[in-house]
Protein backbone atom coordinates (compact mmCIF):
# COMPACT_ATOMS: atom_id res chain seq x y z
CA UNK A 1 0.00 0.00 0.00
CA UNK A 2 1.04 3.61 -0.59
CA UNK A 3 1.79 5.91 2.35
CA UNK A 4 2.82 9.54 2.05
CA UNK A 5 5.22 10.79 4.75
CA UNK A 6 5.71 14.50 5.40
CA UNK A 7 8.70 15.52 7.48
CA UNK A 8 9.08 18.91 9.14
CA UNK A 9 11.80 21.20 10.47
CA UNK A 10 15.01 19.39 11.41
CA UNK A 11 13.67 16.01 10.27
CA UNK A 12 14.28 17.30 6.73
CA UNK A 13 18.02 17.40 7.32
CA UNK A 14 19.51 14.69 5.09
CA UNK A 15 16.02 13.50 4.14
CA UNK A 16 13.38 14.51 1.61
CA UNK A 17 10.60 16.65 3.05
CA UNK A 18 7.97 14.45 1.44
CA UNK A 19 8.22 10.75 0.63
CA UNK A 20 5.90 8.32 -1.09
CA UNK A 21 6.51 4.86 0.38
CA UNK A 22 5.23 1.50 -0.85
CA UNK A 23 4.78 -0.58 2.30
CA UNK A 24 3.23 -3.86 3.29
CA UNK A 25 -0.21 -4.16 4.92
CA UNK A 26 -0.33 -3.51 8.66
CA UNK A 27 2.65 -1.17 8.76
CA UNK A 28 2.65 1.38 11.59
CA UNK A 29 4.16 4.86 12.03
CA UNK A 30 6.74 3.23 14.37
CA UNK A 31 7.88 1.05 11.42
CA UNK A 32 8.31 4.22 9.35
CA UNK A 33 10.47 5.83 12.08
CA UNK A 34 12.77 2.80 11.89
CA UNK A 35 12.84 2.79 8.08
CA UNK A 36 13.73 6.49 7.94
CA UNK A 37 16.16 6.24 10.89
CA UNK A 38 14.21 8.78 12.93
CA UNK A 39 14.98 8.46 16.65
CA UNK A 40 11.97 8.08 18.93
CA UNK A 41 12.92 11.23 20.87
CA UNK A 42 12.88 13.22 17.61
CA UNK A 43 9.18 12.53 17.14
CA UNK A 44 7.16 15.06 19.09
CA UNK A 45 4.01 15.34 17.00
CA UNK A 46 2.71 12.49 14.88
CA UNK A 47 -0.28 13.12 12.65
CA UNK A 48 -2.13 10.61 10.52
CA UNK A 49 -4.25 12.37 7.90
CA UNK A 50 -3.86 15.61 9.85
CA UNK A 51 -5.14 14.17 13.14
CA UNK A 52 -3.25 13.19 16.30
CA UNK A 53 -1.93 9.69 15.64
CA UNK A 54 -0.19 6.96 17.62
CA UNK A 55 3.06 5.14 16.70
CA UNK A 56 1.42 1.73 16.94
CA UNK A 57 -1.68 2.29 14.84
CA UNK A 58 -2.09 0.28 11.64
CA UNK A 59 -1.95 2.50 8.58
CA UNK A 60 -4.23 2.22 5.56
CA UNK A 61 -3.52 2.68 1.89
CA UNK A 62 -3.36 6.39 1.05
CA UNK A 63 -2.72 7.58 4.61
CA UNK A 64 -0.58 10.68 5.10
CA UNK A 65 1.81 10.58 8.04
CA UNK A 66 3.27 13.89 9.28
CA UNK A 67 6.14 13.99 11.76
CA UNK A 68 7.35 17.05 13.70
CA UNK A 69 10.38 17.18 16.02
CA UNK A 70 10.18 18.81 19.46
CA UNK A 71 10.61 22.58 19.67
CA UNK A 72 11.20 23.92 23.17
CA UNK A 73 13.27 27.14 23.23
CA UNK A 74 12.22 30.59 24.32
CA UNK B 1 -0.62 61.35 30.06
CA UNK B 2 -3.64 61.53 27.75
CA UNK B 3 -4.81 57.93 27.46
CA UNK B 4 -6.83 58.66 24.32
CA UNK B 5 -3.68 59.77 22.52
CA UNK B 6 -1.52 56.91 23.73
CA UNK B 7 -3.91 54.21 22.57
CA UNK B 8 -5.55 55.93 19.60
CA UNK B 9 -3.87 53.60 17.08
CA UNK B 10 -5.33 50.60 18.94
CA UNK B 11 -8.83 51.91 18.47
CA UNK B 12 -9.59 50.92 14.91
CA UNK B 13 -9.20 47.23 15.76
CA UNK B 14 -10.36 47.41 19.40
CA UNK B 15 -13.20 49.60 20.60
CA UNK B 16 -12.60 52.39 23.09
CA UNK B 17 -14.33 50.24 25.73
CA UNK B 18 -12.12 47.25 24.93
CA UNK B 19 -9.04 49.43 25.24
CA UNK B 20 -10.18 50.62 28.64
CA UNK B 21 -10.82 47.02 29.71
CA UNK B 22 -7.22 46.07 28.92
CA UNK B 23 -6.14 48.23 31.87
CA UNK B 24 -8.07 45.99 34.27
CA UNK B 25 -6.24 42.77 33.34
CA UNK B 26 -3.40 41.08 35.19
CA UNK B 27 -1.02 39.04 33.04
CA UNK B 28 1.76 36.76 34.31
CA UNK B 29 4.74 36.32 32.00
CA UNK B 30 6.89 33.32 32.93
CA UNK B 31 10.35 33.95 31.50
CA UNK B 32 11.80 37.35 30.61
CA UNK B 33 14.18 36.24 27.86
CA UNK B 34 13.71 35.84 24.09
CA UNK B 35 9.93 35.49 24.10
CA UNK B 36 9.27 37.23 27.39
CA UNK B 37 11.01 40.51 26.59
CA UNK B 38 8.87 41.03 23.49
CA UNK B 39 5.70 39.87 25.25
CA UNK B 40 6.19 42.28 28.16
CA UNK B 41 6.98 45.18 25.81
CA UNK B 42 3.85 44.54 23.72
CA UNK B 43 1.57 43.98 26.74
CA UNK B 44 2.70 47.34 28.10
CA UNK B 45 2.26 49.15 24.79
CA UNK B 46 -1.23 47.63 24.39
CA UNK B 47 -2.08 49.01 27.81
CA UNK B 48 -2.45 45.87 29.93
CA UNK B 49 -2.69 47.27 33.46
CA UNK B 50 -0.62 44.77 35.44
CA UNK B 51 2.24 42.51 34.40
CA UNK B 52 3.99 40.05 36.71
CA UNK B 53 7.42 39.36 35.19
CA UNK B 54 8.85 36.07 36.51
CA UNK B 55 12.47 35.07 35.90
CA UNK B 56 15.21 34.06 38.34
CA UNK B 57 17.95 34.54 35.74
CA UNK B 58 20.33 37.41 35.01
CA UNK B 59 21.37 38.69 31.58
CA UNK B 60 24.40 37.12 29.96
CA UNK B 61 26.30 38.03 26.77
CA UNK B 62 24.72 35.20 24.77
CA UNK B 63 21.28 36.77 25.36
CA UNK B 64 22.17 39.92 23.41
CA UNK B 65 21.42 38.44 19.97
CA UNK B 66 17.69 38.31 20.66
CA UNK B 67 16.47 39.24 24.11
CA UNK B 68 14.84 42.66 23.86
CA UNK B 69 15.48 43.57 27.49
CA UNK B 70 19.19 42.69 27.37
CA UNK B 71 21.84 45.36 26.84
CA UNK B 72 25.60 45.43 27.16
CA UNK B 73 25.01 47.76 30.10
CA UNK B 74 22.74 45.41 32.09
CA UNK B 75 24.65 42.13 31.85
CA UNK B 76 24.54 40.38 35.22
CA UNK B 77 21.32 42.18 36.18
CA UNK B 78 18.01 40.46 37.00
CA UNK B 79 15.88 39.88 33.90
CA UNK B 80 12.68 40.46 35.87
CA UNK B 81 14.07 43.64 37.42
CA UNK B 82 15.15 44.96 34.02
CA UNK B 83 11.64 44.29 32.68
CA UNK B 84 10.24 46.58 35.35
CA UNK B 85 12.77 49.33 34.57
CA UNK B 86 12.12 49.13 30.83
CA UNK B 87 8.33 49.31 31.17
CA UNK B 88 8.58 52.27 33.55
CA UNK B 89 10.13 54.09 30.55
CA UNK B 90 7.78 52.63 27.90
CA UNK B 91 4.44 53.06 29.66
CA UNK B 92 4.43 54.34 33.23
CA UNK B 93 0.69 53.61 33.51
CA UNK B 94 1.49 49.89 33.59
CA UNK B 95 2.37 48.22 36.86
CA UNK B 96 5.14 45.64 36.55
CA UNK B 97 5.86 43.41 39.51
CA UNK B 98 9.21 41.65 39.03
CA UNK B 99 9.67 38.21 40.55
CA UNK B 100 13.37 37.38 40.46
CA UNK B 101 12.97 33.70 41.17
CA UNK B 102 12.53 30.58 39.09
CA UNK B 103 9.05 29.15 38.94
CA UNK B 104 8.85 25.55 40.15
CA UNK B 105 6.30 23.13 41.56
CA UNK B 106 6.56 24.63 45.03
CA UNK B 107 5.74 28.23 44.07
CA UNK B 108 3.79 27.96 40.77
CA UNK B 109 0.33 28.19 42.34
CA UNK B 110 1.20 31.17 44.53
CA UNK B 111 2.96 33.06 41.72
CA UNK B 112 0.20 32.57 39.14
CA UNK B 113 -2.77 33.05 41.48
CA UNK B 114 -4.79 36.20 40.80
CA UNK B 115 -3.89 36.58 37.13
CA UNK B 116 -6.28 36.59 34.17
CA UNK B 117 -3.89 34.78 31.82
CA UNK B 118 -0.39 33.33 31.76
CA UNK B 119 2.07 33.85 28.91
CA UNK B 120 4.57 31.02 28.70
CA UNK B 121 7.98 32.40 27.71
CA UNK B 122 10.07 29.58 29.07
CA UNK B 123 12.97 27.71 27.50
CA UNK B 124 12.28 24.21 28.78
CA UNK B 125 9.45 21.70 28.66
CA UNK B 126 9.57 20.62 32.30
CA UNK B 127 8.72 24.08 33.66
CA UNK B 128 6.14 24.63 30.91
CA UNK B 129 4.29 21.56 32.13
CA UNK B 130 4.43 22.87 35.71
CA UNK B 131 2.96 26.19 34.54
CA UNK B 132 0.27 24.43 32.51
CA UNK B 133 -0.75 22.27 35.46
CA UNK B 134 -0.85 25.18 37.90
CA UNK B 135 -2.71 27.44 35.46
CA UNK B 136 -5.29 24.73 34.81
CA UNK B 137 -5.84 24.20 38.55
CA UNK B 138 -6.29 27.96 39.01
CA UNK B 139 -8.65 28.07 36.01
CA UNK B 140 -6.35 30.46 34.14
CA UNK B 141 -5.76 30.22 30.36
CA UNK B 142 -2.14 29.85 29.20
CA UNK B 143 -0.69 31.03 25.92
CA UNK B 144 2.14 28.76 24.87
CA UNK B 145 5.05 29.31 22.49
CA UNK B 146 8.37 27.64 21.80
CA UNK B 147 11.05 28.30 19.22
CA UNK B 148 14.08 26.56 17.73
CA UNK B 149 16.14 28.21 15.00
CA UNK B 150 13.83 28.93 12.04
CA UNK B 151 10.90 27.16 13.70
CA UNK B 152 8.25 28.12 16.21
CA UNK B 153 5.03 26.79 17.72
CA UNK B 154 2.16 28.70 19.32
CA UNK B 155 -1.05 27.57 20.98
CA UNK B 156 -3.57 28.48 23.65
CA UNK B 157 -4.25 26.11 26.50
CA UNK B 158 -7.60 26.59 28.20
CA UNK B 159 -8.08 25.10 31.69
CA UNK B 160 -8.51 21.32 31.44
CA UNK B 161 -6.82 21.02 28.03
CA UNK B 162 -3.59 19.04 27.77
CA UNK B 163 -1.88 20.37 24.64
CA UNK B 164 1.63 19.99 26.04
CA UNK B 165 1.10 16.28 26.67
CA UNK B 166 0.22 15.91 22.98
CA UNK B 167 3.19 17.78 21.55
CA UNK B 168 6.04 16.74 23.85
CA UNK B 169 7.03 13.10 24.37
CA UNK B 170 7.25 11.95 27.96
CA UNK B 171 10.50 12.90 29.69
CA UNK B 172 11.70 15.42 27.09
CA UNK B 173 12.98 18.78 28.38
CA UNK B 174 14.54 20.44 25.32
CA UNK B 175 13.95 20.29 21.58
CA UNK B 176 15.65 21.12 18.29
CA UNK B 177 16.89 24.45 19.74
CA UNK B 178 19.77 22.61 21.39
CA UNK B 179 21.47 22.32 18.01
CA UNK B 180 19.68 25.07 16.03
CA UNK B 181 20.01 27.86 18.58
CA UNK B 182 17.75 30.87 19.09
CA UNK B 183 17.91 33.76 16.60
CA UNK B 184 16.36 37.24 16.94
CA UNK B 185 13.34 36.84 14.70
CA UNK B 186 11.53 33.63 15.68
CA UNK B 187 11.09 34.68 19.34
CA UNK B 188 9.75 38.07 18.17
CA UNK B 189 7.38 36.36 15.71
CA UNK B 190 6.12 33.82 18.23
CA UNK B 191 5.74 36.52 20.92
CA UNK B 192 3.62 38.61 18.53
CA UNK B 193 1.33 35.66 17.92
CA UNK B 194 1.12 35.08 21.68
CA UNK B 195 0.07 38.71 22.11
CA UNK B 196 -2.70 38.30 19.54
CA UNK B 197 -3.90 35.19 21.37
CA UNK B 198 -3.65 36.91 24.76
CA UNK B 199 -5.70 39.92 23.68
CA UNK B 200 -8.31 37.69 22.04
CA UNK B 201 -8.69 35.48 25.12
CA UNK B 202 -8.87 38.47 27.48
CA UNK B 203 -11.50 40.23 25.38
CA UNK B 204 -13.45 37.05 24.57
CA UNK B 205 -12.83 37.20 20.83
CA UNK B 206 -13.15 34.37 18.29
CA UNK B 207 -10.40 32.48 16.51
CA UNK B 208 -8.32 31.42 19.50
CA UNK B 209 -5.91 28.48 18.98
CA UNK B 210 -7.70 26.44 21.64
CA UNK B 211 -6.43 22.85 21.59
CA UNK B 212 -4.66 23.82 18.39
CA UNK B 213 -1.03 24.34 17.55
CA UNK B 214 0.23 26.81 14.96
CA UNK B 215 3.52 25.48 13.63
CA UNK B 216 5.76 27.96 11.82
CA UNK B 217 8.70 27.30 9.52
CA UNK B 218 10.30 30.59 8.47
CA UNK B 219 12.97 28.77 6.42
CA UNK B 220 10.51 27.35 3.90
CA UNK B 221 7.56 29.58 4.84
CA UNK B 222 5.33 26.73 5.79
CA UNK B 223 2.64 27.59 8.35
CA UNK B 224 0.03 25.12 9.52
CA UNK B 225 -2.58 24.88 12.26
CA UNK B 226 -2.84 21.42 13.78
CA UNK B 227 -6.07 20.61 15.63
CA UNK B 228 -6.00 18.26 18.61
CA UNK B 229 -9.77 18.25 19.20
Amino acid sequence: MEIKVRLFATLRENRDKELQLSLSEGVTPADIFVKLEIAKEDVAILLVNGRDGSPGQALKDGDVVSIFPPVGGG
Amino acid sequence: MDIADRYIRNEQMLSHEENLRLRSFRVAVVGCGGLGGHIIEMLARMGIGHITAIDGDVFEPHNLNRQLLSLPSNLGMSKAGEAQKRIALVNPDVQVVPVAQMLDESNAGALLHGHDIVCDALDNVTTRKIVAKAASMLNIPMVFAAIAGWYAQVGTIMPGDDLLEKIYPEGINKGAETHLGNPAFTPALAASLQLAETIKVLLGKQGVLKNKLLVLDTLEHHYEVISFD
